[in-house]
């Protein structure tokens, strides 16, 4: 017997740690590809105007540019706490992502409208730009256009205390009531 | 009822391979003939059992009852009755049935096509494939129940298919995949039974050589469908993007490529005995790694099925058993004796060595790739992920120094061999190369270096490969060519390394000279692009069989001739209200023209992509003539003639019937 035949079933052993280890962790909470860099160019139409839009139509402050569509049941979870947001004054752009057009005016007439501007991303080329893997997520832009955080998932007031504080301080700060915890369905 | 008798069905085959893992190989260890008999009929059984289930969940399937929790989630009773069928393997328990239904239909194969090998190692290789199938209906049965019904609220009707997975690609991708990555359970198996007979001779190499090749040739087949399918139904134009779950299959593939080669030189010379074995369960577990790391949910892809930690940790202890039992099992009954017969640094082992190494160190790199993430996450040290440039700048390099060996290899004598005859035999073949590759590639494109060198890589393969068969062909004396010389081995590794130099060739010309506009068109409008001149005439609406397409008329010409109609699609499923881009391709063996549609952006007008992709059918016509020649290797009378007389293989020959 040789010490050195036993050599790949330790490399084995130390991979099924980490397989183990990776069982309970979550994916999906890998940042995006595209963090720290330039929100991707993109000309897309808007979704209540129809005109072509593009990086240049986005503000020059902090804002959330939230991934969302109608056959997405956690969206509607969310949704609520968006418009809380903006009432207290976060600006919002949706993407609309691989959605009906008809269907996102209508769902937003009926919920109300937390969204500064909405791309319409029917295809989801811009979600590949970006690295969205599914709906809802929520990009954090900063002034000069970067994205410097990615949220996956539900956005609600516990997530954005904790991790969008950093660029959002006035809300933070206890403008916006603790909402009570979106529960997560999807 | 059905979905009932299907169950039990399924129930029943678990039995059985329980019987197949337990009863036989006992008997190999007892000498119990009677028991070690027993085998190939509880492998067919086995098939019998799970073709069964798999039919009935396919009869639920095509008659629409959602009752059926499966068939609810990926059917619908607008969908066509070939998509309906091929729904069943579109989601993870279906796919998972697939699976196993294809491991018995190995382990049939095994069964019928093994009377002349030694009674032990049949049972013992049967009852390792047994000891998988147990494994694989288990989880099966225990984890993720096909037939699981939605009782009393039924839907009135199912959710639909994924609309990407509504294309004839996905018919036939899937098995052919799993061909491949449950074929390699059989040199798994062989490798096993080896070990545990203590018996790791060339005659196991040989027996195990033409299922290896059948099982890594469907794995090629069904890359490259994969490949072909993402090309033309993602809307994109891509071929490849090192996706986990791509590498997932690739990964086998590398290694498999190693074990095809490294079967050879074991065959032949009974050297590389040890690492031989190793490489056929390196394989074997890489291709148990992919369906953990797609049905877990520990990494992310657009592939992945739903995440399910039970059903990873399931498959983790499963392979946690399998492979560290197979790994064991190699440290303490591999061969520690040196092999008698020595090789000679200038030799075709040698070469063979090369071609190992690299294969080796690509697919761990792949693995590395893959895995980065989840190991800078376990060990808390941020989130990462791993994208293309990375395995293109490992990957690329391994591929080019490959390359001046493949062409070497083939010619080249075991044991040993002289640099002066090699230098005489390709002195001519690399001057026409090193000449000719950069006019080629000045002629057919502008000049560019990375086309250049792909172009001298792909031209010295495929010089060497035809200067050989050329060789074989006019050696005898009449003058007339002897096809009937050429062995299927010699073919089928012929076709594969040309096969190899095409993919090459293509994926570098289509990486540098590929070209692309995202343009804003309507009706009328006309745009340039490769020299080709794009007009949108028309666009209409038309209704498919549970879709609505948005249609774009365009024509294209080169000069003054119409070359083309193109029409793409926008379609919108009725169903799931999903919306799809569906690409019109002109395609031809040099170019192909890529039309995709995308929003519609006012005033009739359209967001259309369009494409030039020079020489990207190479990719595929390569990949093709790989797999196939994998397949034409296995036909080899060789393989036959021993196993029906269960002779010792004889010395080793000059190596003419080589196959890669």
């Amino acid at each position: 017997m040789q010490v050195r035949r036993f050599i790949p079933l330790l490399g084995f052993g130390l991979l099924s740690v980490l397989l183990f280890r990776g069982l309970s962790l979550d994916p999906t909470a890998l940042p995006a590809a595209r963090l720290g860099q330039p929100f991707p160019e993109f000309a897309k139409p808007e979704l209540q105007s129809g005109e072509a839009i593009g990086v240049a139509d986005l503000s020059q402050r902090p804002a959330l540019v939230n991934v969302w569509a109608t056959w997405c049941y956690s969206c509607r979870v969310e949704h609520p706490y968006l418009l809380e947001l903006a009432s207290a004054g976060v600006p919002i752009y949706g993407l609309n992502y691989k959605d009906d057009a008809v269907k996102a005016r209508a769902w937003l007439t009926q919920l109300g409208d937390p969204y500064a501007l909405n791309i319409v991303d029917v295809e989801g080329s811009l979600g590949l730009d970006l690295g969205v893997y599914g709906a809802p997520e929520t990009y954090v832009i900063d002034r000069d256009g970067k994205i410097v955080h990615r949220h996956v998932g539900i956005l609600d007031s516990r997530v954005f205390h904790a991790d969008f504080g950093a660029w959002f301080s006035s809300v933070v700060e206890g403008t916006v009531p603790l909402a009570q915890r979106g529960s997560v369905a999807k | 009822m059905i979905p009932e008798l299907g169950h039990i069905s399924l129930i029943i085959a678990f039995g059985l391979a329980i019987g197949l893992t337990a009863i036989p190989f006992w008997g190999s260890l007892r000498g119990h003939v009677a028991a070690m008999n027993l085998a190939p009929s509880l492998a067919v059984g086995v098939l019998v059992f799970t073709a069964i289930a798999f039919a009935l969940l396919a009869a639920s399937f095509l008659q629409d009852d959602f009752s059926v929790a499966v068939v609810a989630a990926n059917s619908n009773s607008l969908l066509p009755p070939l998509f309906k069928f091929s729904a069943l393997w579109g989601n993870h328990e279906g796919s998972l049935l697939l699976w196993v239904l294809i491991l018995a239909g190995w382990m049939t194969a095994v069964a019928c096509l093994s009377r002349g090998l030694p009674l032990a190692m049949i049972a013992r290789v049967l009852s390792v494939m047994g000891l998988i199938a147990v494994g694989f209906l288990a989880f099966s049965l225990l984890t993720s129940n096909p037939f699981e019904r939605l009782l009393p609220n039924t839907p009135l009707d199912g959710s639909d298919l994924n609309p990407l997975l509504q294309d004839p690609g996905l018919i036939i991708h899937p098995p052919l995949l799993y061909m491949g990555y449950v074929g390699l359970s059989v040199p798994f198996a062989f490798a096993i039974a080896a070990l545990v007979g203590g018996r790791l001779d060339a005659s196991w190499a040989r027996w195990s050589r033409p299922w290896t090749n059948v099982a890594w040739g469907f794995l090629t087949l069904g890359i490259m469908l994969g490949s072909w399918w993402a090309y033309y139904e993602l809307g994109w134009g891509g071929w490849w993007f090192w996706d986990p779950v791509e590498n997932a299959s690739f990964m086998p593939w590398l290694m498999g490529t190693a074990l095809v080669h490294s079967l050879a030189v074991t065959e032949k010379r009974g050297v590389f005995r040890s690492w031989t074995v190793l490489l056929a369960i390196f394989a074997f577990s890489l291709s148990l790694l992919g369906t953990f790391l797609v049905r877990s949910g520990v990494l992310t892809s657009v592939h992945a099925f739903a995440a399910d930690p039970e059903r990873g940790l399931f498959i983790l202890v499963f392979l946690a058993l399998v492979v560290g039992g197979s790994l064991l099992l190699y440290a303490l009954r591999a061969p520690t004796v040196a092999s008698r017969v020595g090789y000679a640094v200038i030799s075709r082992e040698s070469l063979l060595m090369v071609n190992n190494l690299v294969f080796t160190v690509a697919a761990t790199t792949v693995l590395l790739g893959t895995l980065f993430p989840l190991v800078m996450d376990a060990l808390s040290l941020g989130k990462y992920s791993v994208g293309p440039p990375y395995f293109n700048a490992v990957f690329v390099p391994l591929m080019a120094l490959l390359m001046p060996f493949m062409t070497v290899g083939p010619i080249s004598r075991w044991r040993q061999d002289a640099p002066r005859r090699w230098l005489q035999e390709l002195l001519g073949p690399a001057i026409a190369v090193v000449v000719l590759a950069p006019i080629l590639s000045a002629l057919m494109f502008d000049f560019n270096v990375w086309v250049a060198l792909a172009v001298l890589l792909a031209g010295w393969v495929a010089v060497g490969v035809l200067r050989d068969l050329w060789h074989r062909l006019t050696a005898g004396r009449s003058g007339a060519l002897q096809w009937r010389r050429l062995s299927p081995s010699f073919v089928g590794m012929t076709l594969a390394h040309l096969g190899f130099a095409a993919v090459v060739l293509g994926a570098v010309v289509v990486t540098q000279h590929s070209e692309e506009r995202d343009l804003r068109m309507a009706e009328g409008d006309s745009a340039e692009l490769g020299g080709f001149r794009f007009e949108l005439t028309r666009i209409g609406q038309q209704p498919g069989a549970n879709y609505i397409a948005d249609q774009a008329f365009f024509v294209v010409t080169e000069g003054d001739n119409a070359i083309a109609t193109l029409v793409p699609e926008k379609r919108r499923y009725l169903a799931s209200g999903q919306v799809m881009t569906e690409a019109a391709i002109d395609a031809g063996l040099l170019r192909d023209l890529y039309i995709a549609l995308g929003e519609p952006v006012g005033e009739g007008a359209w967001a259309v992509r369009l494409q030039y992709k020079p020489m990207v059918r190479w990719l595929w016509v390569g990949s093709f003539l790989i797999g196939f020649g994998a397949l034409v290797t296995a036909l080899d009378r060789r393989y036959r003639v021993q196993l029906a007389s269960r002779q010792e293989p004889e010395p080793a020959g000059q190596g003419f019937e080589f196959a890669g």
